[in-house]
């Protein structure tokens, strides 16, 4: 089942154009790597989806909901708050920089999205998140407040955070970026093991090796552009753009 | 000296009940995308912090009479400029405490499917508060003293009882005693943001 499909998706930050026409769609169970060099637009493609931008042109359809089209005057139509709500809660949405609420405990910070969005009573949401944290190793932490934890234990519970309100895709934005390379094994360790229990994802990172062994399929994006698309097996050992192998070549 | 010391403690907390939400909405006025908004809320912002209070305490009670004939309340009038004087204060205070706050923030918020307004009282005030605690103290001590200039438009407070009091004694004791009710009265004030401060504490 299809779950995401985006065409000729466009984003202008003033004059400066960062996605010049995307196409790509996502199936139930897919596990999707987006890569390239910085400011290709990978992360905004990402802020496109979850609606953290507006989008200059294209369109998005999530689960098929019509998240946001563009009539054949250019003009972009996005879809009415509820259905833009709907979809909102099918993409969840793990940060480089974490974004944990600072003055909230590890549990509650679990806790009040689902009892304030999905109505969820608290005993219900409380079991759910203990669920979450024991499942990432962090059971002992439920009293703990952000500024105590580790950048790795927080990014955890940010991805607990989000797994609560069940998406339907998960979406990472360089998840590790912040991370030293201890920790950032620590959540590779997380998202692989997601991927084995199908849950679909879209990862953009600069994990070359990680994309490579988790992906169903990778995305390599240059200026806006995606260069070029395929099997990570493929991809990674066998790039068929120029401008890929050129990137690839810098990570051996 | 008792009566003049409630009149001044009457002023201090009206004056903070109601300038402390109005300032919160100045703020959100001066922060507005909407240029008309943002621009007639900084002139008045720029008018209250840019003229001294005394003067304003004058304007707000004869102004009304100038214009229209109408004369009100001493009282009612020294709350009206003190509030209006205060709120602006607050309004920066709580503005810098608003814009202090990452954006990632509300972009979390966002992605989880909260709403502005709980975004606003869950998310980023609780923590805008704690920031500002320590500039809302100032402010808040300078309140205290300011109550003395409630006497320009004839409301005898603490200071104007006292002076009242030295004149008929020929001693300026009076005068030292109301300076020891006004330390004690900031005394407490500055024990209670400490201890604000301190509940705050468990996290940074």
């Amino acid at each position: 089942m299809e779950i995401i499909r985006v065409e000729n998706l466009q984003k202008e930050f003033g004059e400066l154009g960062v996605l010049k026409g995307i196409s790509f769609s996502l199936h139930e169970g897919e596990v999707l790597s987006i890569i390239g060099p910085s400011g290709s637009g990978k992360s905004t493609l990402l802020r496109c989806l979850t609606q953290l931008e507006e989008i200059d042109g294209g369109s998005i359809t999530v689960c098929d909901y019509p998240m946001v089209t563009t009539d054949e005057n250019n003009t972009v139509h996005y879809s009415d708050p509820k259905t833009l709500q709907a979809i909102r809660l099918k993409l969840g949405l793990v940060f480089q920089s974490f974004n944990l609420f600072p003055h909230m405990s590890v549990l509650r910070d679990i806790v009040e999205p689902q009892t304030h969005v999905l109505k969820r009573t608290k005993a219900e949401a409380t079991e759910v998140a203990r669920k979450l944290l024991k499942k990432m190793g962090l059971s002992e932490k439920e009293d703990a407040y952000p500024c105590h934890l580790s950048g790795g234990q927080q990014q955890r519970v940010s991805i607990a955070r989000a797994l609560a309100l069940n998406p339907t895709v998960l979406c990472f934005d360089e998840p590790t970026s912040a991370l030293d390379p201890e920790l950032t094994m620590e959540i590779l360790k997380v998202i692989k093991e997601l991927a084995h229990e199908k849950m679909t994802m879209i990862v953009v990172t600069h994990e070359m090796n990680f994309a490579r062994d988790i992906s169903d399929r990778v995305i390599f994006m240059d200026d806006g552009l995606i260069a070029e698309e395929g099997d990570p097996k493929e991809l990674f050992t066998n790039p068929k753009n120029p401008r890929t192998k050129r990137f690839l070549t810098r990570y051996e | 000296m008792l009566a003049g010391t409630f009149t001044s403690l009457k002023i201090f907390f009206l004056t903070l009940i109601f300038s402390l939400p109005l300032g919160l909405l100045v703020a959100k006025g001066r922060m507005s995308k909407n240029k008309l908004i943002s621009t007639t809320v900084n002139i008045y912002i720029m008018i209250m912090r840019g003229t001294p209070l005394i003067l304003q305490l004058i304007f707000v009670y004869f102004a009304p009479y100038y214009l229209f004939g109408a004369s009100y309340d001493r009282f009612t009038a020294v709350i009206v400029g003190f509030v209006i004087n205060y709120a602006a204060y607050f309004a920066e205070i709580y503005r810098g405490g608003i814009q202090s706050i990452e954006v990632g923030q509300y972009e979390a918020s966002h992605v989880l499917g909260f709403s502005k307004v709980h975004t606003f009282t869950h998310i980023v005030f609780p923590q805008v508060l704690k920031r500002i605690i320590p500039a809302l103290g100032n402010e808040v001590i300078t309140l205290i003293k300011d109550t003395a200039l409630a006497q320009t438009i004839g409301v005898a407070e603490l200071f104007r009882v006292a002076q009242n009091a030295a004149a008929r004694q020929f001693s300026t004791m009076p005068i030292f005693i109301a300076g020891i009710f006004y330390f004690v009265m900031n005394a407490i004030v500055s024990r209670s943001f400490d201890h604000i401060e301190k509940r705050l504490d468990y996290y940074h």
